[in-house]
């Protein structure tokens, strides 16, 4: 008895499993498939998941105009980057100072940052603030600073260094270590896997942003990748004028169906190659906000 | 006397203050002048005037986002996709996360956990461009399929009425991994005892699940459903804009609260009405999430936000 229940649940678990991953990868298959199909076949027969007339076109049109596209790259790297910095900067520092239960006002400072995720001002107001009074439509800086710090990682980051030892920071101060210098050589270092986790999660919302680009930004050169990825997806006109203007032969034949997914996947791709790497800093992270929650 | 400690403590935390001085900054700036910026629902907004200088129209930016029934919908439609994600987004997720912590092995495990999570770490803008693929009329696979099959095809993006499906099913695909990770996390946290004691009892594995497995995931399922809840008024502005963008066509089922304000505020310049949309949103937010605190309160004392 006890043999059967286990194989008929074994069954259904293995069957479920199974088939929930392939939901979850089949859309992938499905966008590089198209993005390698003849635009022609596309046309006749709509996206399939195997290519029946295999085509490399869209990608010879997309890597032969790149401007644009490697505009739209250096900009998100640069975003990514300056943003996971800075981010990570503020989040530990702040972190850092909540987390010391000698800090009198810690409590204070920590509802101070908490009720904001209680009640904000909504949308216009904000928007307002943004791009009329710090002028910050079409800059650099406003594809960073609305994401910059966020009230979910410095209570992670808190919980997390509220498990290293006191015993440490006081020996240090009876070395006469200040503040600051504990936070940046004995805080930081024994931080790493919060630091990791946290740099990943901002990594990923800049990688993946378009909000604010789709708020302040309406100068191309400033357009990250996803943003850039959303235009074109909805404006084929738009893409076709780009391609020329980065100099391609005016023509009709451009293969924009192909050329849409070509687009995404050349825009997912760096995710899709991390992933297995970083995948588990995810998880890890996941339960250390889990467990102290 | 007061001021003199005040002094004092000042000085004894001056770099823990200093360190915390970028954050404050950041969170008065960003979070709490945009509260005060409220008073905008309540002004007749225009360019020249600014917040400051525009003229009071009293409630009347109110009365125009209820009285033109836009209101009841978005709020409608926020609320009812949130709970029809709760309730499938939860399940699946325990479902898969129960499943994944019964069945098979190591390899087996981490493989399946990795394709769960994949959907995790794309953005919007790509789920929407998948969605175009399968769901376009002219090319998407879906009416392909159909084609092949001597069917008629449908007209997706014409039909409100398949979206709530369309909807919920996105949502549970992209956030299925995240999900699953945490059940897993609540799961391997259980005692093994218990299995092992249900295990001499004679229980089988179906009995097992429901009789030690689930009752020890409530305190998890019930402090995320209660979170999610103090948030069922706050749509997912990614999903629904990459999904529905500008097509008025779907607006009756798909349009959010977050969606409405977006769009009067950018698309149609009505500034007044988007604040209190937005105002409106904020305090329904607000009182619910309240509301759900008290109750997780009185569920765990521990567990309540504050």
């Amino acid at each position: 008895m006890k043999q059967l229940d286990r194989k008929i649940f074994s069954g259904i678990g293995y069957v479920s499993l199974i088939m929930l991953a392939i939901l979850c990868i089949i859309p992938f298959v499905l966008v590089v498939s198209s993005s390698l199909t003849e635009e022609t076949k596309i046309v006749t027969d709509g996206y399939q998941f195997i290519p029946t007339a295999f085509s490399v076109e869209a990608y010879i049109i997309l890597f032969k105009y790149p401007k644009e596209m490697i505009n739209a790259y250096l900009v998100t790297i640069g975003v990514t980057v300056a943003g996971t910095l800075l981010g990570l900067f503020l989040t530990s520092m702040t972190a850092y100072a909540l987390s010391r239960r000698d800090f009198k006002w810690r409590n204070k400072f920590s509802f101070f940052f908490f009720f904001t995720t209680l009640f904000n001002g909504g949308l216009v107001p904000w928007y307002l603030l943004m791009v009329n009074y710090l002028q910050l439509k079409d800059t650099f800086a406003a594809l960073i600073v609305p994401m910059m710090l966020n009230v979910f990682y410095i209570i992670v980051m808190k919980s997390f260094m509220s498990g290293i030892p006191e015993a440490i920071v006081e020996s240090a101060k009876i070395d006469g270590a200040g503040d600051f210098k504990i936070y940046t050589s004995l805080i930081l270092p024994l931080s790493k896997p919060a630091l990791a986790t946290i740099g990943l999660f901002l990594a990923l919302a800049y990688w993946n942003d378009w909000y604010n680009a789709l708020l302040f930004v309406s100068n191309e050169k400033l357009m990250p990748l996803q943003y850039y990825l959303y235009k074109m997806l909805g404006n084929m006109e738009g893409m076709r004028k780009a391609m020329m203007g980065a100099g391609a032969v005016v023509t009709t034949s451009i293969p924009t169906e192909s050329l849409k997914m070509a687009m995404t996947v050349v825009a997912t791709g760096p995710i899709l190659l991390a992933y297995p790497f970083v995948q588990k800093y995810f998880v890890q992270g996941m339960t250390i906000g889990a467990v102290k929650g | 006397m007061k001021g003199h400690t005040l002094w004092k403590d000042m000085k004894n935390y001056r770099v823990l203050l200093l360190m915390l001085a970028p954050a404050v900054a950041f969170f008065f700036l960003f979070a709490y002048i945009p509260m005060a910026g409220i008073i905008i629902a309540f002004k007749n907004y225009d360019y020249a005037g600014g917040v400051f200088g525009s003229a009071w129209n009293g409630l009347n930016n109110f009365r125009f986002f209820f009285e033109s029934g836009d209101a009841w919908r978005v709020t409608r439609n926020t609320a009812l996709y949130n709970i029809a994600f709760i309730v499938v987004n939860n399940s699946l997720q325990i479902f898969a996360a129960i499943m994944l912590f019964e069945v098979g092995g190591k390899w087996f495990r981490k493989i399946m956990q990795s394709a769960l999570f994949l959907p995790y770490f794309i953005s919007w803008v790509v789920v929407g461009a998948i969605a175009y693929n399968l769901l376009n009329y002219d090319i998407g696979t879906v009416n392909a399929l159909l084609r092949g099959f001597g069917l008629q095809p449908i007209d997706i993006y014409n039909t409100p009425s398949y979206w709530p499906y369309i909807l919920v099913i996105v949502s549970a695909w992209k956030s299925l991994g995240y999900g699953t990770v945490m059940y897993l996390a609540a799961i391997s946290g259980i005692d093994t005892e218990m299995y092992e004691a249900a295990e001499i009892d004679g229980a089988n594995i179906f009995q097992r699940i429901m009789k030690v497995t689930i009752p020890n995931l409530y305190p998890t399922i019930i402090i995320l459903v209660l979170l999610a809840v103090g948030n069922i008024f706050r749509g997912d502005f990614g999903m629904f804009y990459n999904m529905i963008g500008n097509n008025g066509l779907l607006f009756s089922t798909t349009d959010v609260i977050d969606t409405f304000v977006f769009r009067s505020l950018i698309t149609s310049n009505d500034i007044g009405m988007s604040a209190a949309a937005g105002v409106f949103q904020s305090v329904l937010g607000f009182a619910t999430i309240l509301t759900v605190n008290y109750a997780v309160r009185r569920y765990d004392k521990d567990r309540a936000l504050f």
